[in-house]
């Protein structure tokens, strides 16, 4: 079997006495989409913010390409990278000035012709000129996703990607993301709270609720598991039992 | 430290200023002001040149110097909320960039502001005031390169105080830099302040840059050994605020704040 590309051992974080993830371990092979579901609160941005470095972790460790991110992370965080609803890029530039510097940034080589692949695969000719202040809310997600694909990252953290994305760029995105991962083994880590969209894309789902794992495996096996009808009636268990649980 | 990836930070803001012209304008809007005021009220009081020697190549000279520090720290500290507002502070930390190459980029940033401010306010300085800074002589590049440094301490360090209290503690940008006129000497020699003011002028580098040029202007003897102290105060702050620095950083991922600050 190929090693992981990511593997996480029991990942904690706290603020202050508030545990927001607790004991959080998981892999993620070459080429495998990974899907994180839970309610609100369950940990599921801050379990990519650690994986990021953004955060660093209370306890627990976390490995990818075989190497430690609390020692590699140079290394690490150049062949990853993120994208999500709330990040933003800097509005007084030109969509093409942002990804060129994002190009820069990275070091990627021949950035002209990176950047005109990207705008062409995610249909961004038609903004690609303008400054990122007048883009709409899907064409900035656009942009996002453009700006994580341009390193050529080995895996993807997306966070809520197509949240606001109008049904046909969700779909084309979708696609995009299955051909990256068939064509170049691209491994995706992926939250929504669409879930026809995670039961579509995911080829393993994690369940968290306060922070835990509660459920892993298929979109299938989870159903099955709990003798629900579908992904979304397991998550309104879990979402239920969390709100129930903390009031 | 990788060049292309501090290149890049330079590239960003040269994209944004050429595009901003409210932002070339804040460049040079502070000197300018300083400038005319200053100037007026120097020629007004070059009239009572006898009670005070060389009084107008004191006060134009300190005042074009004392700009360089202040542009100095704008550079570091501005480039750092220019990121803050554009809620990109995510996008870089979580890309290989590391902070010493954040640093040196807002570092290259504040030089090329020094450069071109100095450049107009020696020019303006000259044609209305008919002053030459150049009379500082051979003295004038150590002392503007000690100033630029003295002006990275206190922006980075007061990038540092933004990074880890949110954007309530912005006005510090502008702010914090006056904390340390009175005690930079810039105007007036260091006697002048209280005994205990003194000790503490004593460690701001840019306060034995200031006594410097008027050793220089005054008694145009060598100023060795106030150069000397400024670069031993100027090395040892540098050295702490960039430890300050990685500190507020690892805090910062710690708590959560770098994902959290931008609104
Ligand atoms: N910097 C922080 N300081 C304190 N608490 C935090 C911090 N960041 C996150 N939390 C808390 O940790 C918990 C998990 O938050 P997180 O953003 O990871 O949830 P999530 O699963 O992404 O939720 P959502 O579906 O709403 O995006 C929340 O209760 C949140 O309030
Ligand atoms: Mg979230």
């Amino acid at each position: 079997m190929t090693p992981p590309v990511l593997k996480a051992s029991n990942l904690t974080k706290r603020f202050g006495n508030f545990t927001a993830v607790n004991g959080v371990s998981f892999e993620i092979r070459p080429g495998e989409i990974l899907g994180l579901l839970g309610p609100n609160g369950a940990g599921k941005t801050t379990t990519i913010q650690m994986l990021l470095g953004l955060v660093t972790p209370t306890a627990g460790s976390i490995h990818m390409f075989g190497l430690d991110l609390s020692t590699h992370r140079e290394e690490i965080l150049q062949q990853v990278n993120f994208s999500s609803t709330y990040i933003s890029m800097p509005q007084s530039l030109t969509v093409e000035e942002n990804l060129w510097v994002v190009a820069r940034l990275y070091g990627v080589s021949n950035i002209a012709r990176r950047v005109n692949d990207i705008v062409k695969k995610l249909e961004m000719e038609e903004f690609c000129g303008k400054i990122t202040r007048k883009l709409s809310s899907g064409q900035m997600t656009r942009l996002t996703l453009a700006k994580a694909f341009l390193t050529e990252p080995r895996i993807l953290f997306l966070d809520e990607p197509t949240a606001s994305l109008d049904p046909d760029i969700a779909d084309k995105i979708r696609s995009l993301l299955k051909e990256e991962r068939r064509s170049s083994a691209l491994s995706i880590l992926y939250t929504s709270h669409n879930m026809r969209e995670m039961e579509e894309m995911s080829d393993r789902i994690i369940f968290l609720q306060r922070g835990r794992i509660v459920a892993e495996g298929t979109a299938q096996e989870i159903i099955d598991r709990f003798g629900k009808a579908d992904l979304e009636e397991v998550f309104l268990k879990f979402a239920r039992e969390q709100e129930q649980s903390s009031s | 430290m990788k060049l292309h990836r501090i290149t890049a930070l330079i590239v960003r803001h040269l994209y944004l200023y050429r595009r901003s012209l409210p932002r070339i304008m804040e460049i040079f809007y502070w000197p300018f002001l300083d400038l005319v005021i200053w100037g007026f009220i120097t020629l007004y009081l070059a009239r009572y040149q006898s009670q005070v020697p060389g009084f107008v190549t004191f006060f134009l000279g300190a005042l074009i110097l004392w700009d360089m520090l202040f542009r100095s720290q704008q550079g570091i500290t501005i480039s750092f909320l220019e990121e803050l507002w554009a809620r990109n502070l995510m996008n870089l930390f979580a890309s290989p960039l590391k902070p010493s190459e954040f640093l040196a980029a807002t570092m290259a940033m504040s030089v090329m502001k020094v450069t071109v401010v100095s450049i107009v306010m020696a020019g303006c300085a000259l044609l209305f005031y008919s002053y030459n800074i150049l009379i500082v002589g051979v003295w004038l590049m150590p002392f503007v390169l000690n100033l630029v440094i003295t002006g990275w301490v206190i922006g980075v360090f007061t990038t540092s105080l933004i990074m880890r209290f949110g954007q309530e503690a912005e006005v510090l940008a502008w702010s914090m830099v006056f904390l340390f006129q009175p005690i930079s000497c810039v105007f007036y020699p260091m006697e002048v302040l209280p005994e205990w003011l003194q000790m503490i002028a004593w460690a701001n580098p840019a306060a034995h840059i200031f006594e410097g040029m008027r050793t220089v202007l005054g008694e145009g003897a060598p100023p060795i050994g106030d150069l000397a102290w400024a670069v031993c105060l100027n090395g040892t702050l540098l050295v702490g605020v960039v430890a300050w620095f990685y500190r507020t950083v690892a805090y910062c991922k710690d708590q959560g704040l770098l994902v959290r600050v931008g609104e």
